[in-house]
């Protein structure tokens, strides 16, 4: 019997949604920009409410980025949506100039990213966006797991003054987590205690990583799961500890090799504590389309994917 | 007439200024900045309902903001000028540790500076978003912002001017310094604009035209733009200008956008402008 359970899936995006109709009558200074995907992002519900504060970009993501660091000079908090590749890849200098290096309070809100867009395509499916935005100085970079933590986030990220990459996804995932948790940006997130191996996971597999140490515990090895909602700032010092004591560590995430969690958990125990690391992560390739179960199988980042990595990262212990 | 000759006096402060800061690093944009000093000097010390003890909110006060951040020469030293940051620390500019970055920035907290620019085509984007917070906060008060004619090749201005007029931001009064000229040689020869006026009247913005080197046409044309704004519409001032205006051998040339006069050279500039206010 496994320590989590859950009675729905609900998409993330809608967590999404849902934190920013709450942040809307809670906060006067949220405003919200979306570059016509309102209904894909879930900001129906603001935008109703809100009209006065919520402000329809087109399909003009430049511009959109732009608007939203102008705003933060009058005060205002922005939330400016779109799919997560639209939100970075396509309009990297303007995040860059206008809201990284001038520390602007603008929230990148990035529905639809990696794999589980799904019947789109390579087109839509970015895998790289986690690197390119925590690249930038200044730039937070949250992951929330499910819908609860994905409000739980919106929500938190509104009180913190900087600028913040928020990273969510299309499909429905198992809903888990406490709805009425408090959400701790740059903490990682104990989900199992354990001795033989460190798992971190981030985005949608961190169900598959509970999935995965549920089994891994039935044959004897004891995994200790760690939930990384925040690639930035990384949290260092909790899995250092964790890494010393497990002395082999897996990463699970729904991106590119090359740039995200592992990235930057890698280099974090090569300069500490280097250990043996194996990667449940895309590989260097685009996607494609089929279905997001289909796509998470034959891109490997099932959780029998993430057992194997850790039977395999044991035998080089 | 008697104002129009005290602005022209900090104009040829400015020039002064801005040619002995680029000429001192050897590194910087003289051309443009000399073209667009008469309308940063119109703005600041006649237009503007500014305060010098910067607040980076701007609330209540009219707000500018520089898209072509290659002109920072310019536009530092008359922040310096009116009051913002002392005019010795002019001296640094482009130095090692310095505030006046090459080109404009917030990191290093240089009072009059909203956001970074540099990297062209962003600044009407930001200046809307600003002229948008004004209106949620019931600021009454103007957004201004100069544009580069060779910057609104980027796509991304074309995306602000359409924005502007969808959601009727008609507290913004934008610039375009049109000299004609980009670093490869003139805008004809790079990339044509044709019709600057039709298109922006096609983007739904008034237009309006005035000389760009003339103090009295730009007092005139603000005040008349600052009348027509209100109406649903943002507003687009094509101010005519000459590249390198006030050094003759600078005028009219791309050949001056990025490189610093020599010794002798800066001399005989010098000697084309009257020192007014006290060299830094």
């Amino acid at each position: 019997m496994s320590k989590y359970t859950y009675t729905e899936k609900k998409d993330t995006r809608s967590g999404f949604g849902a934190g920013l109709a709450e942040l809307g009558k809670i906060n006067n200074d949220v405003v919200a920009l979306c570059a016509d995907l309102t209904g894909s992002l879930k900001m129906n519900e603001f935008q109703k409410n809100h009209p006065d504060r919520f402000f329809q970009a087109g399909i003009a993501e430049a511009n959109m980025m732009g608007v939203a660091a102008g705003l933060t000079i009058g005060g205002k908090i922005p939330f400016a949506g779109t799919f997560a590749g639209f939100a970075t890849g396509r309009v990297y200098d303007q995040i860059r100039q206008a809201i990284a290096y001038s520390n602007k309070n603008v929230k990148i809100a990035a529905s639809h990213a990696g794999i589980t867009l799904g019947e789109d395509g390579a087109t839509h499916q970015i895998l790289e966006d986690i690197g390119l935005m925590k690249m930038l100085p200044n730039m937070t970079v949250v992951v929330p797991c499910d819908y609860n933590q994905t409000k739980a986030a919106t929500i938190a990220i509104a009180e913190h003054k900087g600028p913040v990459y928020l990273r969510f996804g299309r499909p429905a995932v198992p809903n888990f987590t406490d709805p009425n948790q408090k959400f701790e940006i740059g903490k990682a997130e104990l989900l199992y205690e354990g001795s033989d191996v460190t798992i971190l996971a981030t985005g949608h597999l961190v169900w598959k990583a509970i999935e995965a140490c549920d089994i891994l515990l039935q044959k004897g090895i004891k995994a200790e799961v760690f939930n990384i909602h925040t690639i930035k700032p990384f949290d260092k010092e909790t899995v250092l500890k964790s890494i010393k004591k497990t002395k082999a560590m897996v990463c699970a995430e729904e991106h590119m090799l090359n740039g995200g969690l592992t990235d930057t958990a890698a280099q974090m125990a090569a300069l500490n504590f280097p250990i043996p690391i194996e990667a449940v992560a895309i590989n260097d390739t685009f996607g494609e389309s089929g279905t997001p179960d289909q796509l998470m199988e034959k891109y490997g980042l099932t959780t029998n994917n993430i057992v194997q990595a850790v039977e395999k990262v044991l035998k080089r212990k | 007439m008697e104002n129009i000759q005290k602005l022209e006096k900090i104009v040829s402060q400015v020039r002064r200024d801005l040619l002995r800061m680029i000429h001192a690093k050897k590194s910087g944009h003289p051309g443009g900045s000399l073209g667009v000093t008469d309308l940063l000097v119109c703005l600041y010390f006649e237009i503007m309902d500014h305060n010098k003890d910067f607040k980076m909110d701007g609330k209540n006060e009219d707000i500018f903001f520089l898209s072509i951040g290659h002109t920072s020469a310019a536009w530092y030293s008359v922040l310096a000028r009116s009051g913002y940051f002392p005019v010795k620390e002019l001296a640094s500019f482009r130095a090692i540790d310095s505030r006046l970055q090459g080109h404009p920035a917030t990191a290093e907290g240089l009072p009059g500076v909203r956001i970074a620019s540099g990297s062209l085509g962003q600044g009407l984007s930001n200046a809307c978003g600003a002229a948008l917070a004004k209106k949620l906060n019931n600021d009454k008060k103007f957004v201004y912002c100069l544009l580069g004619d060779g910057e609104i090749q980027e796509g991304q201005v074309w995306e602000a001017a359409l924005f502007a007029q969808a959601r009727k931001i008609d507290n913004l009064i934008a610039f375009i310094d049109y000299n004609g000229q980009q670093i490869d040689g003139t805008i004809e020869d790079v990339m044509n604009l044709k019709n600057l006026r039709q298109k922006w009247e096609a983007f739904n913005w008034i237009v309006l035209e005035c000389n760009g080197n003339n103090m009295q046409e730009l007092i005139s044309t603000i005040k008349k733009a600052q009348e027509l704004s209100g109406k649903e519409q943002p507003i687009m001032i094509l101010s005519k200008t000459e590249m390198g205006h006030g050094v003759d051998f600078m005028t009219g040339s791309h050949k001056w956008h990025g490189v610093p006069p020599s010794d002798e050279q800066l001399e005989n500039a010098l000697s084309q402008l009257e020192e007014t206010l006290g060299d830094y």
